[in-house]
Order: structure tokens, then sequence, then C-alpha cells
């Protein structure tokens, strides 16, 4: 006995899918089968159900035979369950009587018994049979997508995506971590290959951001708890203090200039530890905000309280610095988020036959991009940490990179940003530079030419890995200095060679952020195996993530040079601003309720609910869903100890129903 | 209840039989701790049957017509051919038949047995226990030949079944044993013709904690304490405390006397309405509360805090849980496996 409507009209579709059902399922024996089920008025097999013939039929039959139900036994529902509720609903039937028997993915392809597998469609098309018997009609419903976007990580990925969706006109919150936007561009010397001066083409965009009257900046902060879906996410961002209010703060750095340390004596990050800060600083000349910030660990004032605070005299009427700053937390409400949170760079010291960290004279590329820059600790002059300027120097290609041991996976940008630097040590010291390397990947528009230049300028190339990097023995060496010696195996010549240099640049991998876990749980994104986020399809939806309504921008995604993060960062503000013109989305038809008379309020399901879409009405003491928030996982109706908690499309008779179908037939 | 009348001589009053077929006996106290409104219960209802207290005989309601009987309440659930024989007689002669309490509802604890089968059971009762004192280890017989003929003793299932799954049940009255205020509501029900749906449980659509005065705030676990561990706190909900308090997924209708008494719920209303197993339920709440990630962990909470899962989470409902018994051979009524056994199907 068949449960649901009395007058039942269900209509069965088998799809052959071309052979790839119909290879393995008799798909004619399947339908004669479907015709015998309770409440079946009509069941055919054809050839492609998806096409527009096959729909046409669904259509046709709907019409002319007043079907009242649909099954089509196909390919999974997350293929084409669209699909067929679509051309139901043309054919103008409630689209959510219609069900899905997994055929293809559930059964033809996972056998190629014949007999087993048309034992297994029979169940399946019995149990959607069964349950779409139950099915009542749904409404669509629609939530609207707050026109506000987060974007989080203030690197160029980040800059491009927030000035597109700003200048089309929606407002952007823009989060970085630092104290200045910029990421690793803003510490580049040239870019590769057109040797474009990065921070000439990069402050304008930085400056762009500030003056945009469409961006909120918030620097030195971090998005820490995300809740709430698609169209209207809340987002608590925490604002580290820069013991300097940023509105009242000009940028003039008197108060820079007159701190009691008179010498800049601390390490500043932004150079790599290579340049040295004060105790109120600004990480870079061109940082933005222009807005000084004061290190706690260092100030006088906030470390010992005694100061003569002759930064706050400098800074005089305006009063800009604030002792008393506290972190806060700020909460905004956004329609869609663009995570552009970035790489950071290998540490070449776990390989210690590098020697990293312990001979002076090796550097990694990041620490020689600060050296070529005119605003780095040296001005731009190209010296060791003895004030030598480096006659010799090796670069060292793919540490950190396709190795096994570290990461199997090649980071992209290395060789190119190799030759670059290869080129601008050679152009500004004249040095014999040597680059070693396992393969030149130059795949890129004017990348190859670039290598050639690079050639022809009289760089060295050495095909091979370089197994050790040692001092020079003892005795004076050049200059009365100690130099360094590599080893490195000449594949092309088929021998070791000893090569004495100065200076060792270590080409080091891009790697995922060190707190890229954290950050892809609270955006609900997944990661690839190499810890890089991982976009919805690696073809055809590469800005997309598993979570609707965020993007993906730049080098968080996997290794990617400026070009590419540029590109991607423009698609992402593109996805953004397609989903926030269209105004609203779909919800899940699937959502959850709760069967006020039947919840006891025991709250064993609000914190389950992994889109906080669930609250307590203190008043009625029962729980109450956001229906705009419910995203139709079903945790909190399996957890729901009393049954009060039912899901649409999912009731349990519904789901009874299905597995009594099924299991009839097994 | 001299003014009863065991052997129904017409007094025009509706007519009530009580039965008790597998359970503890509680019931039928329960019965009487409506106090003296069992006094006004003897002046609406002609009291025909209720072996427990009063004088009469199956051979009395055998005569009588089908239906005659306007309630009975039937208590217990159904282990013996002739605690089937009562049910299907009581059936066919009752206008109301009520499963009385846990037992007749969803087996109660008679039906964990359903977690052993008959010959272990009488292994068990009539050879292993250390007062049993039987070398020949004789076990009950449904006939035995004497002197002066064949003697009969009922035939001893190895599945307990509830009695909705035995007959039609009009009502159920959930409780073990159920409470004298809802007793004498359902009895009032029938006197004045209200009833609800057939089918129904006479009861609440929510579950203790809408009874429960204790304050909420959230349910995360780190452990579960049995409660011989800990003393509880008399204002907060005693599962945030770490107690299996089974009142998340238990009925409503008991007023929660357990939880205000300092005691966890243990489920003896059964499943909320349309909730099919209880046990099921109130598992995977449980498990969505530990407060962890770590698998070993997870164990490790589970283990040393739940030693008996079936008997705390399916105390009163094995036998009408979709778990219904363990999966193990079953034996006929003789003990005999096979056939015969099928037959009484070890699993319905």
């Amino acid at each position: 006995m068949i449960k649901g409507d009395k007058n039942l009209r269900i209509g069965v579709y088998v799809c052959h899918c071309g052979t790839n059902i119909a290879g393995t399922v008799d798909v004619e024996k399947l339908r004669q089968f479907a015709e015998t089920l309770p409440g079946v008025v009509l069941a055919r097999h054809y050839k492609y159900m998806c096409s527009d013939p096959g729909q046409e039929l669904l259509k046709q039959d709907i019409m002319e035979h007043g079907l009242n139900r649909v099954v089509v036994a196909a390919c999974t529902p997350s293929l084409h369950e669209e699909t067929f509720r679509r051309a139901a609903e043309q054919a103008g039937m409630n689209r959510f009587l219609v069900q899905i028997a997994n055929i293809r993915e559930q059964v033809a392809w996972v056998t190629d018994d014949a007999e087993t597998a048309l034992d297994k469609a029979k169940a399946h098309v019995a149990g959607a049979v069964r349950r779409v018997a139950l099915h009542q009609p749904l409404e669509r419903q629609f939530v609207p997508i707050l026109p506000r976007a987060l974007v989080v990580g203030g690197g160029i990925a980040g800059i491009q995506a927030a000035l597109t969706l700003a200048d089309a006109g929606k407002e952007v919150i823009l989060v970085e971590r630092e104290p200045s936007i910029g990421g690793h561009m803003a510490m580049f010397d040239k870019t590769f290959p057109t040797l474009d001066c990065a921070a000439c083409i990069l402050t304008p965009k930085m400056t762009a951001v500030k003056n945009h009257p469409n961006i909120r900046l918030l620097t030195y902060s971090e998005v820490i708890n995300v809740e709430g879906s698609v169209g209207n996410y809340r987002v608590q961002i925490r604002r580290r203090p820069r013991y300097i209010k940023e509105d009242l703060c000009i940028g003039c750095m008197q108060c820079v200039e007159a701190c009691v340390f008179t010498r800049a004596r601390f390490p500043n990050p932004f150079d790599r530890g290579l340049g040295m800060r004060k105790p109120v600083y600004i990480p870079f000349a061109q940082a933005v905000p222009p807005v000084p910030l004061i290190d706690p660990e260092a100030c006088l004032r906030l470390k010992q309280g005694k100061c003569k605070e002759t930064c706050v005299v400098a800074c005089g009427d305006r009063g800009a610095i604030d002792f008393e700053q506290q972190v806060i937390v700020e909460e905004y409400q956004v329609g869609v988020i663009i995570v552009a949170t970035g790489y950071q760079i290998f540490d070449p010291s776990v390989i210690g036959y590098y020697g990293y960290g312990k001979l002076p004279n090796v550097y990694t590329a990041l620490e020689v991009e600060r050296l070529l820059n005119a605003g780095g600790p040296t001005s731009g002059k190209v010296l060791l940490r003895d004030g030598r300027v480096p006659k010799r120097v090796a670069i060292v290609h793919c540490v950190g990179s396709r190795d096994k041991k570290y990461h199997a996976y090649c980071s992209r940008v290395c060789c190119m940003y190799a030759l670059k630097l290869a080129h601008l040590l050679k152009e500004k010291t004249g040095a014999e530079v040597y680059n070693c390397y396992i393969d030149i990947r130059t795949p890129g528009k004017g990348f190859e030419e670039f290598y050639n230049r690079v050639q022809e300028e009289g760089v060295h190339f050495i095909r091979g890995k370089v197994a050790d990097v040692s001092p020079v023995p003892t005795g004076p060496g050049e200059n009365g200095s100690s130099g360094l010696i590599i080893t490195v195996e000449d594949t092309l010549l088929g021998e070791v060679r000893k090569i004495p240099v100065d200076m060792v640049v270590l080409a080091v991998a891009l790697e995922p952020q060190a707190d890229a876990d954290n950050v892809r749980r609270m955006f609900g994104i997944s990661c690839s195996t190499e810890g890089f986020f991982l976009e919805k399809h690696p073809k055809l939806a590469p800005v997309n993530t598993a979570s609707d309504g965020v993007f993906l921008a730049g080098a968080c995604q996997g290794p990617k040079d400026i070009p590419d993060t540029v590109a991607q960062a423009d698609a992402a503000a593109a996805k953004a601003l397609a989903l926030i013109d269209a105004g609203q989305i779909e919800l899940e038809p699937n959502t959850a309720w709760i069967d006020e008379e039947m919840c006891s309020g025991c709250k064993t399901c609000i914190p389950l609910c992994p889109f906080n879409a669930i609250s307590r009405d203190e008043e009625r003491q029962i729980a109450v869903i956001d229906e705009a928030l419910c995203k139709g996982c079903g945790t909190c109706v399996a957890a729901c100890p009393s049954g009060a908690a039912k899901q649409k499309l999912f009731g349990f008779e519904q789901i009874d129903e299905e597995l009594e179908g099924i299991l009839s037939y097994v | 209840m001299s003014q009863t009348h065991a052997h129904g001589r017409s007094s025009g009053k509706p007519k009530l039989a009580l039965y008790w077929a597998a359970s503890c006996g509680g019931c039928e106290i329960a019965v009487l701790a409506i106090d003296e409104k069992i006094l006004t219960v003897a002046e609406h209802f002609d009291v025909v049957f209720w072996p427990c207290a009063v004088d009469g005989k199956v051979r009395d309601i055998e005569k009588m017509a089908d239906g005659e009987i306007r309630l009975c309440l039937f208590n217990g659930g159904i282990r013996t051919s002739e605690q089937e024989y009562m049910a299907r007689l009581l059936r066919r002669k009752s206008q109301v038949l009520v499963a009385f309490g846990s037992c007749a509802q969803e087996g109660c604890i008679p039906g964990l047995a359903n977690l052993s089968n008959r010959e272990e059971i009488f292994r068990t009762v009539y050879r292993d226990t250390l007062s049993t004192d039987n070398p020949q280890g004789i076990y009950p017989q449904p006939e035995t030949a004497v002197p002066e003929g064949k003697l009969h003793l009922p035939i001893f299932y190895d599945t307990l079944k509830t009695l909705g799954q035995t007959v039609e049940v009009d009502y159920y009255l959930p409780g073990c044993p159920p409470e004298a205020e809802n007793i004498w509501e359902a009895l009032v029900a029938v006197l004045e013709g209200r009833l609800p749906e057939r089918g129904s449980v006479i009861g609440k659509n929510t579950t203790v904690c809408d009874e429960c005065p204790r304050i909420r705030e959230e349910k995360k676990i780190k452990r579960f304490k049995r409660i011989w561990e800990v003393i509880p706190d008399q204002e907060h909900c005693l599962l945030e405390q770490g107690i299996i308090c089974c009142g998340i997924a238990t009925r409503a209708g008991c007023g929660a006397k357990c939880p205000q008494v300092n005691s966890p719920c243990i489920g003896c209303h059964g499943p909320n309405e349309g909730v099919e197993d209880f046990g099921g339920r109130l598992l995977s709440a449980l498990a969505s509360m530990i407060d962890s990630n770590d698998p070993n962990e997870i164990e490790r909470i589970i283990r040393e805090g739940i030693p008996d899962p079936v008997g705390t989470l399916y105390r009163f409902n094995l036998a009408s849980s979709l778990l219904r018994r363990s999966r193990r051979a079953a034996t006929d009524g003789n003990g005999q496996k096979g056939a015969a056994a099928s037959k009484l199907g070890a699993v319905s």
C-alpha cells in the first residue's frame, strides 16, 4: 500500500545516458518494472532525458497525462535535478514534486553485472516512487543579498577586488592584518618580465583604496568570526590598537622623528629584519593608511609606563597619540565575501645544507627584493651584511618546491623572479650571477623572451640542484672576508662543480599562510592537499568555493604571479557583483523548521547549527529557525531528541517510505 | 470493592476490565494511586474483570458479546501464549483497548530480554542463578504428562512483543507506571466520550524539558557522569551537568517529576509524537553534545560514561524500537531452533 495523495499519477522516466546507464542496466525491464509500481501511470525510457527532446517528452506527458509526480531515473541529482525540476515547472507542475533516482553513479558505474544492476536500479526507482508520493508542493523562496562585500586581505588581490567592486558602486570592507595594505607586492622592487617598478604600479592603487568613498579600510585588523550565509553574513573583526588615532593623524611623522629612541634599533618585519625601525614607526614610506603605529613591545611608555612622551609633545594639539587604545571588535553585515589572504614564503632554515639563518650571506629572494628596493633598508644598494658589494652571486632555484620532503608542487613564480633578480643583481652590482635550476619554466606572456634576454646578459645557468652551501674554509678569503662555496652537480656537463660566491639567494617556495586552516574553517572553504584553498571546480568555477557567496582571489588559492592574481581578483569581484546585482538568491528548498508544539526548548540544536540559524525564543521557550540562514544541512533535524525539528523534502515519513521502497527490493 | 460485580450482572453501567500481562505489577498499584477516586470509578463502571483485585473468570469474558466491555486497561507486554490469548480475547470484547503503561505500550524492562532468547532466559532463571537448585536441569514444558493426564503451561516466546504489535490498540497511556492524574484524565475522557483520534498516545506532544524548571544554558559534554558519581546541582539542566537525562527525548506529561527531585529522567514515557525510535533519537542528540573532535577522546567519553548503551538508550522501548531485539537465532516455545521458530517471527 502506497502512502500519500489518493489521486497519484506518477510518471517514471528511465534515462539511458547514452550507454552510461543503458550499457549496464536493462532500461526496458526497468521501465516495465516501474509501470507495475502503485501510483505509477506511465513509464518510459529515453536516450538522453536531459536533452531538449527528453525534457520536452517530460513536459508533454505532464500536460497530456495529467501527471502529478515525476521520477527520473538518471544521473546524480547534483547534475540534473535542476534541469528536470525546471522542465516540470514549465509544464505547470510544482518543481518539488520531482524525484531523481540515481541509477548512474550509484548503479551503472559501480558494477558490470547486469542482473544485480537491474535489481539495484529497481530498488532505487521503487524508493523514489514511494518517496515522491509524499512530496508536497513547496514554494521557492528567495533572500535578498546585502549589497556590501567583505574583502579579506589587502595584498594586490584584495586591493584589485575591492577597487573593482567599489568602482561598480558597491560598498566594500577591506580587512588587512598588517598595519598597511600592499602585501608582498609592496615589498618587491621590480616585477617580471616587464621590470615595472612594483611600487610605481601598486601605490596608486593603494591610494585609490584609501580615497575611495565606497571602501572602508580596516588595517591592523583580522576577521575573527563569520556567521550567517550568502547574502547576509555577520562578520566580527578584531582591530588591534595602533595607539595612534587614524582619524586624527595626518601622517606628518613628527612623532617618529621625536621618539626618545633617536636611533631605529628594532628589526622591521617589512624589511624582513634587514632594516630597523623605532617603537613608533610606519612600515614603509608609501604605507596606506599613512599613519604610524606604536609597537607595545618596544615603546617605553607602553612597556614600562615611563617615558618622556616626546611623541605626544611632537603631535601637539592634534592629540592623535592615545596610549589607552584597546583591542576592539567591530561587527559588519555583508552579502558576499572575497578571501584574498595570500601566501607566506617557505622557511629555508629547515634545509640545513643551505645554511640559511647560520651563514649571514645566504638570503631569501624576498630579502633580496628589499635590498634592491630603493625604499628598502639599503636604499636600493645591494650590500652584504658586512657592507661589501657581492661580486659573485648564486641563485638556488626550487628551494622547498618540487621536493617531496617539503612541497611537491611547483611554486610557479620562482623561475621568473629568480631570472628577474639575476638581471637586477647583475645590473646593479655587475656581479657574476649563477642560476642553479632544475628546469626553467617560463610559460607566460613575454617570459621566454625575458629568459633569453637574461641569458644574453651573461648570467650563468647551471642545470642541477645545489647540494651544499659552505663557508670558505679558514684562511683569508678575498678582501679578507669569508666567502661561500656552493656545490652543484652540473648535469649538462656531467660533473660536480664547486663555485665560490659572496652571496647565495634562495628562490623559496610559496606556501599557504600559517593560519590558513583556521581561516578556511571560518569561511567554510575546503583546501587541497597542500593546504591552499580549494576552488569549487578547477576549471569551470575557479573563484567560487564550496560556500555560496565566498570567493577566492590570489595566492591563497595557489601560487600565482601578479597578472594572474589580478585577473582572478577581478573574476572574484565579477562573481560577487553578479550575486549582488541579482539582488536575491534562491534558498535551499529543504530548509528545517520547528514544530512549535513538539519543541520543549531543550537547546540541543542551537549550538549545532553551522550557520547559526537557530535561536531560542525565550518567551515561548522554543527554538526558532531563521529560514534565510538555514542551508538545509539537517544537523538539527538529526539531533533533535523530541522530533520537533523537521526538514522539508526530508520528512521522517518521506525518508522511511524511501527506505521501505528500497529495502522491499533488496 | 464489594460494590463491583465480577460476574457482570447487568447494572447498566459501562463495563471495565483490567489485565496484567508481562509487567511488574506496578501499573496495578498505579490504578489505586488515584486514591478515593477509585470509588467514583466503581460508581460509574462495572468492573467485570481485574484478576489482581477482583475474582473473575476468563470463561465469563469468553461468554460476553464482542464489544461488550466499554474499556479495557491492559498492562504488560506479550511474552507467553496465554498473554497473547488474553490480549486477543480482550481486544475482541472491548470497545476501547488501552495499552496501559510502558510495558504494554513499548515493552519496557521485560522487553530488554529481547537481547536474549528463550533458551538463554531459561538457562539463567532455571539453572544458573545462585539460588536455583535444579541438578536435573528441568525446564518448564508446554505439556507435561502426569498420572492424572496432561498438564499444560503457556508457551514462553523468544521475543517480547508490545500489545500494539499483537492486537490493534486504541490508545496508549504512557508511563512506568502512568501517573495517577493521567489515569484519571483518561477514565473521565472515556466516560465523557471525548476521545482523541484512535491510535494516539494520551499525553503531550512535547518532551519533558517543557515541564522541567531547570535552567538550560549550553549542552556541551566532556564527560558523562553516572548518577552515583555526583550530587547534581539543583537548578541547572542535569544533562548539561553530564548526567544522562532522557528528558530531552521523552514525551512530556509526567510533570518532570524525576528531574524535579534531582534524579534524571529515564525515559519511561517513551518517544515524542512522530518519533519512531527513541534510542536512536536520544543517541544522535547525545552524540551531538560531546565536546570533542578527537575520535579517540569521543570513544573514551562514550565508553566510560555509557557502559550500558542499550540499557541507557532503550531501557523502556527496545521491543518497540526499530531494533526490536538482538539478532540472534530465535528458538520456538520449546527451545527448538528452526522452522517452528521462524513461524513465531523472532523479528517481526
